[in-house]
């Protein structure tokens, strides 16, 4: 790559059920501004804006970024909007990162964001279709089979789930920025908790949120300069088709080349050992074990024994998702690029309450479709 | 910047309704005669990328069903743009100066015909406070056209002028969908859809996609015995608010031409201006002098597949490069009411 690129700034805003206290514009400026002020840098010194979502579906606004231009100062400048469905927000912030790394820009804004109060995520992601028959289920329904197809293949314990659950909801208490924060919960209240799609229970199943997440991304001179920065290691998406015969849904080989793919640019032979904390994008509980497996991190069919052991607690060897991950918010268009930047704000050392300490490597990974698309990035305290 | 060059182009044919195949049916052949006529094998490809619009479908995520048409497997290093396949392009072309890749198939898609794409662009407008007035697209193009006539850059006649020359054009166009010899006069007797703007200054409705392959220095020159270099590629947005705009001028696709390095001496170009009106600002914004031939595709006055005009755009000028037709040459995109984001492409072959 002709050039490095750094992290210097990160905005989020705080994530919700529904925020209408602001507009469209006024979710993703409120980032945007917060991840400017992070920098300590204005608009004036962005020379493009990457923004991210998922389907436009969710606010009712078909391109929405035409009308965000000037709300996030892009007027006058390049703009660029990514939509890779579920994974958009990684992927996006691996185009704005591209963009520094192909030394085309110096200084690059990037944002990720949706408004599901806007409509009903659920619905709005099965309409009935002229030509091909709705699944009218919603992702869980999509997601289920496949986690009960994990579970009679690794031969999990059935509640590996609720532990899942329980961690990310209780990490999520370290995260001001969380949606759902719930000190008192229980494994009892989760395991008790209406089964939505089996063996997906109501307290297993990510929340629909409102949010946006923004970072500033530099060449090397502006990670030089910042006070804090977190370095581009690695960065890879991989894609593979909805559905053919050869296909393991469970355990997916886009998942696995795009895994490969960062651990060799960014030289990692061991990732378990190597990378100390992981943002992984968990929407449903059981995805966490399979997860792991796909990208590496243990033996295929063991992923849940590192959730049962404790390794991807936020005291564990290996902790995931210690913001409390998608499970605590999902704001789906900026769902990804939130794991991007707590991966940076960790090996920055700006975790906050939620800081793993000694965290120099970090991963942040998304996926999205029918567990088909890929984005991942490793970031680090140090230069590559 | 690493030499990148166009070599290879394919769009499928142009109508007004294709109601016998969906959107991967018609751009299947399309990605896969571009792949072949690259001369690079499919798995060899080093990066793909689209653009298109879930609210052409009406559907979430219509771009995840197209990737079948490229056929993803092994899986690929892939991206989306929910933007005109221009867009994709550049994101290819920046891809391409990392140096670890060195070809990449940008495709896009759109098939206008399934929803009433006039009232559907409405959505594009401020969501609190114009889309709920629902002014469509032909409306808002309208207030455009309207601007320049009482600041009395243009006249009707000159709209007619611009439809007739791009219709004529497009006789030589196979892929065109309107095509003719049209007489002005007549043409200025058709009614007012929405005053001053009549039927024929006003695009066609399309269902159509394109496919372009790019590839890097050698393997360009291996693969294609004159490829379109790209000289440069810029893009540039404006505010969206239409009343924040001088809708008589075009500074965002000044600005990109500026950055693209457009300097004049360009034979063809090719603008994405789907109304007439747009061509008149267009040339005015890029400075294009008379020797110009503009639009000899007959540009998206001939045919219109929405979130793909614009890369037709790219590919048919680069088409022409490649051919031996001209030297240096323009493309342009444009996205949003009233030409708000547009981008220039500079391409050369010798």
């Amino acid at each position: 790559m002709a050039e490095l690129c750094a992290v210097v700034g990160v905005g989020q805003t705080h994530y919700s059920a529904k925020r209408d206290d602001v507009s469209i514009a006024g979710l993703v400026r409120e980032a945007a501004l917060r991840a400017l002020d992070d920098a300590s840098m204005t608009f004036a010194d962005i020379d493009a804006v990457v923004i991210g979502k998922a389907p436009d579906m969710f606010e009712g606004v078909m391109m929405p970024e035409l009308y965000l231009a000037d709300a996030l100062g892009a007027v006058g400048k390049p703009m660029l909007r990514v939509h890779t469905a579920g994974s958009v927000g990684g992927s996006t912030a691996l185009v704005a990162a591209s963009l520094v790394q192909a030394g085309v820009h110096e200084r690059v804004l990037t944002v990720g964001f949706q408004k599901q109060s806007e409509s009903n995520a659920t619905w709005a992601v099965t309409p009935k279709a002229p030509y091909s028959p709705p699944v009218v289920a919603g992702a869980g329904g999509y997601f289920a089979p496949h986690i009960r197809a994990y579970m009679r293949r690794s031969e999990a314990p059935d509640d590996v789930g609720i532990h899942v659950a329980l961690k990310d909801r209780l990490n999520a208490v370290r995260n001001p920025y969380a949606h759902l924060r719930n000190a008192e919960i229980t494994y009892e209240e989760i395991k008790a908790s209406p089964m939505l799609w089996e063996p997906l229970r109501f307290h297993e199943v990510c929340p629909s949120s409102d949010g946006a997440c923004a970072m500033v991304l530099t060449n090397e001179a502006g990670g030089d300069a910042a006070d804090s920065a977190a370095w581009v290691w690695a960065g890879a998406m991989r894609s593979e088709p909805t559905m053919f015969a050869g296909r393991d849904q469970v355990n997916p080989r886009a998942g696995r080349d795009c895994a490969a793919d960062v651990y060799q640019q960014a030289r990692i032979k061991n990732p378990r050992e190597e990378i100390h904390v992981a943002e992984v994008y968990v929407p449903f509980s059981w995805y966490e074990p399979m997860w792991m497996e796909n990208l590496g991190f243990c033996k295929e069919g063991e992923g849940w024994k590192m959730t049962l052991d404790g390794a991807t607690a936020f005291d564990g060897d290996l902790p995931v998702n210690p913001s409390g991950g998608v499970m605590s918010s999902n704001p789906i268009g900026a769902s990804g690029m939130i794991r991007f930047a707590e991966a940076a704000l960790q090996v920055m050392g700006r975790a906050g309450e939620h800081q793993v300490q000694g965290a120099t490597k970090a991963l942040g990974h998304a996926y999205g479709g029918g567990s088909q698309f890929f984005a991942m990035w490793i970031v680090g305290s140090e230069k590559p | 910047m690493r030499e990148v060059g166009v070599i290879s182009f394919a769009q499928a044919q142009n109508v007004r309704r294709e109601s016998t195949h969906n959107e991967v049916e018609i751009l299947a052949p399309v990605v896969r005669e571009a792949i072949e006529q690259s001369g690079i094998a499919k798995t060899d490809i080093g990066f793909t990328c689209s653009g298109s619009s879930d609210y052409l479908a009406g559907q979430p995520f219509s771009f995840v069903t197209a990737l079948d048409a490229v056929g993803p497997w092994p899986p690929i290093r892939e991206s989306h743009l929910e933007m005109d396949g221009a867009w994709a392009l550049y994101e290819a072309w920046v891809r391409l100066q990392h140096g670890d890749i060195d070809s990449a198939v940008v495709y896009a898609f759109g098939k206008s015909s399934l929803g009433d794409i006039a009232e559907i662009m409405t959505l594009q407008l401020d969501p609190y406070y114009v889309a709920p007035l629902w002014p469509d697209a032909i409306d808002v193009a309208a207030l455009q056209a309207r601007a320049l006539l009482d600041a009395g850059t243009a006249t009707e006649r000159d709209f007619a002028q611009v439809a007739a020359r791009n219709r004529k054009n497009a006789m030589n166009n196979p892929k065109a969908q309107i095509a003719g010899d049209f007489n002005v006069d007549n043409l200025l007797t058709e009614e007012y859809i929405v005053s001053p703007l009549r039927k024929h200054a006003c695009p066609p409705i399309t269902d159509g996609a394109v496919a372009v392959v790019i590839a890097t220095g050698d393997l360009a020159r291996e693969k294609c015995a004159r490829p379109a270099w790209i000289t440069g590629i810029d893009h540039r947005i404006e505010a969206h608010a239409l009343g924040a705009r001088d809708l008589t001028s075009s500074p965002s696709a000044k600005l990109a031409a500026q950055k693209a390095g457009l300097n004049g001496n360009v034979q063809i170009a090719e603008l994405h201006a789907p109304f007439a009106h747009q061509e008149i600002i267009l040339k005015n914004a890029l400075d294009l002098g008379e020797s110009v031939v503009i639009n000899p595709s007959g540009g998206a006055l001939a045919a219109n597949p929405v979130m793909a005009a614009g890369l037709a755009r790219i590919g048919e000028a680069a088409q022409r490069l490649i051919d031996g037709d001209a030297a240096r040459a323009i493309a342009h995109a444009t996205s949003g009411p009233c030409l708000q984001q547009n981008l220039v492409c500079v391409m050369e072959a010798a």
